[in-house]
């Protein structure tokens, strides 16, 4: 066979559908994670992302994240976009180190747009959650380093007709979350906000809300999740996925929603009584 | 010891090319319109399942008329290339005449060196910020490259449809006109094809990063009507 300035592979070395075996084939020294895990020495102080949360509201499910990521104690980066379109009916935020989780964002939605392309039809949404989860687990020698990358992951499922989540730990396992779901240093926080507040088949008016309140609720509790920060004019990452699509709020209506906050009960606390 | 034929480089080629000419004149055609709202790819495919046009990246389409394992082997190529690109470098990296460049080069020595040639003829579109800046590369079976503006054909009947397709197409047309366009041209004289025999789909200039959709059942149906 003559050389090709395209990629031919012979029948049995044919990476298929997927994108991540092609990228194996062809350049895998582009393979993420590749290096981080032959690090020895203690893990140098990179960039973390924080809190992100997925919440399952009527006709789909809302995703939003704070935009702070910090590096031991210094703030790295104050306009982090965690929450990302994976495609046009699902969405992936990320917590851990935020390298690595961009990369894998970044190869995930390659991987599906890819599988996309070449078979002509999307894959379920089960089944783009379990490609995620496989990253995930291709990333655990660099998380045994201190790298753990820990992504949520949510979508509008067409064949059940409703919003999905689904969330992972550093070895690659996937659970799916029946209402929502938190993840990152002030998940605890957040998620105990979730709860109070949430209502089965509430509206997703209600659910972008209650996502803007958690993610508040962490920040107050937690110095590495990022609050409203109204000098700056930086405001969480906010996105609806419903049978129309993945939608990102844009940045004005996300301020407006936050501004919402001032006069509510997360004043109370600490001397919120005037 | 038997003696080789000999057999001249002129007849070797000429025998391929006909060849490959014999059957990529059995199948149906295919025509390409860069109109305002962006470019639109038609093909006669009365299949709802094996597609001749699809999406490559998020500017570029491909189309092909032949052999459908062949073509559909250069399309995936095509995704691989292109995807794999994208990934290394940016996505406003991958542009359409590379990869006709990779196609042209790929078909060229597949029709020198090889057995038989490859009995397909492909088309490589990019949808611009504006019209002008649509680019459609026409690549033939063997390895040929055509720079084409406007509009473009292949197909069985190539000729007589690029000649009524050259007759009535303006760039200032928009999709519905320019989807009626395609089934007339492709029905020939028999009338305008129905939506059951057409495949259409669209790089959309106002959409996104994703420009290529399917235009098919009800939307289809609205615009031939």
């Amino acid at each position: 066979m003559v050389d090709h300035p395209l990629p031919f592979f012979a029948p049995t070395f044919d990476p298929g559908p997927s994108f991540l075996e092609l990228l194996r084939r062809v350049h895998p020294g582009s393979m993420p994670g590749v290096g981080l895990s032959q690090t020895s020495a203690a893990a140098p102080e990179i960039p973390h992302a924080t809190t992100v949360v997925a919440i399952r509201c009527a006709g789909g499910v809302v995703m939003a994240g704070d935009r702070r990521a910090t590096a031991g104690y210094t703030i790295a980066g104050r306009r982090m976009e965690k929450v990302q379109p994976a495609d046009d009916f699902s969405g992936v935020a990320i917590a851990g180190s935020a390298g690595p989780a961009v990369e894998m964002i970044r190869l995930f939605q390659t991987q599906l747009e890819h599988y996309e392309k070449v078979q002509g039809d999307q894959l379920s949404l089960e089944g783009k959650a379990n490609q995620l989860a496989q990253m995930v687990r291709a990333n655990l020698p660099a998380a045994m380093q201190g790298f753990v990358v820990v992504p949520l992951f949510a979508g509008y499922d067409h064949r059940r007709e409703r919003g999905r989540v689904f969330t992972y730990d550093a070895t690659g396992g996937r659970y799916e979350e029946l209402d929502f779901a938190t993840t990152g240093s002030g998940s605890v926080h957040a998620r105990n906000w979730i709860k109070s507040g949430w209502a089965e088949s509430m509206s997703a008016d209600d659910a972008v809300a209650l996502a803007i309140r958690s993610l508040f609720a962490a920040a107050d509790e937690d110095v590495a999740t990022g609050g409203p920060d109204l000098v700056r004019r930086i405001y969480p990452t906010v996105a609806i996925i419903d049978a129309d699509g993945y939608r990102g709020l844009d940045d004005d209506t996300v301020e407006q929603r936050s501004h919402e906050l001032l006069g509510g009960p997360e004043r109370g606390g600490d001397g919120g009584t005037n | 010891m038997s003696t080789p034929f000999y057999v001249s480089p002129e007849q070797v080629m000429k025998d391929r090319a006909e060849y490959a000419r014999k059957n990529i004149a059995r199948g149906r055609d295919l025509v390409a319109m860069c109109c305002e709202p962006g470019v639109l790819l038609v093909a006669d495919n009365p299949s709802r399942t094996l597609s001749k046009i699809s999406e490559i990246y998020d500017r570029i389409a491909f189309a092909a008329v032949g052999k459908y394992n062949e073509f559909q082997m250069l399309k995936v190529a095509g995704i691989r290339s292109a995807d794999m690109k994208g990934f290394s470098y940016s996505r406003e990296d991958v542009a359409a005449r590379e990869l006709a460049n990779a196609y042209a080069q790929t078909l060229g020595q597949v029709f020198t060196h090889e057995m038989k040639p490859y009995e397909v003829e492909l088309l490589v579109c990019e949808v611009g910020e504006e019209p002008d800046g649509d680019e459609l590369y026409h690549i033939f079976y063997d390895g040929v490259v055509i720079d084409e503006h406007g509009c473009s054909a292949m197909g069985g009947n190539a000729e007589s449809v690029l000649e009524a397709l050259r007759a009535r197409y303006s760039v200032d047309l928009d999709l519905e006109a320019a989807v009626k366009l395609g089934a007339e041209v492709l029905g020939g004289e028999a009338g305008a094809l129905a939506a059951e025999q057409l495949e259409v789909a669209f790089l959309d200039r106002g959409r996104g990063r994703r420009t290529f959709r399917r235009i098919k059942n009800g939307e289809l149906d609205a615009l031939l009507a």
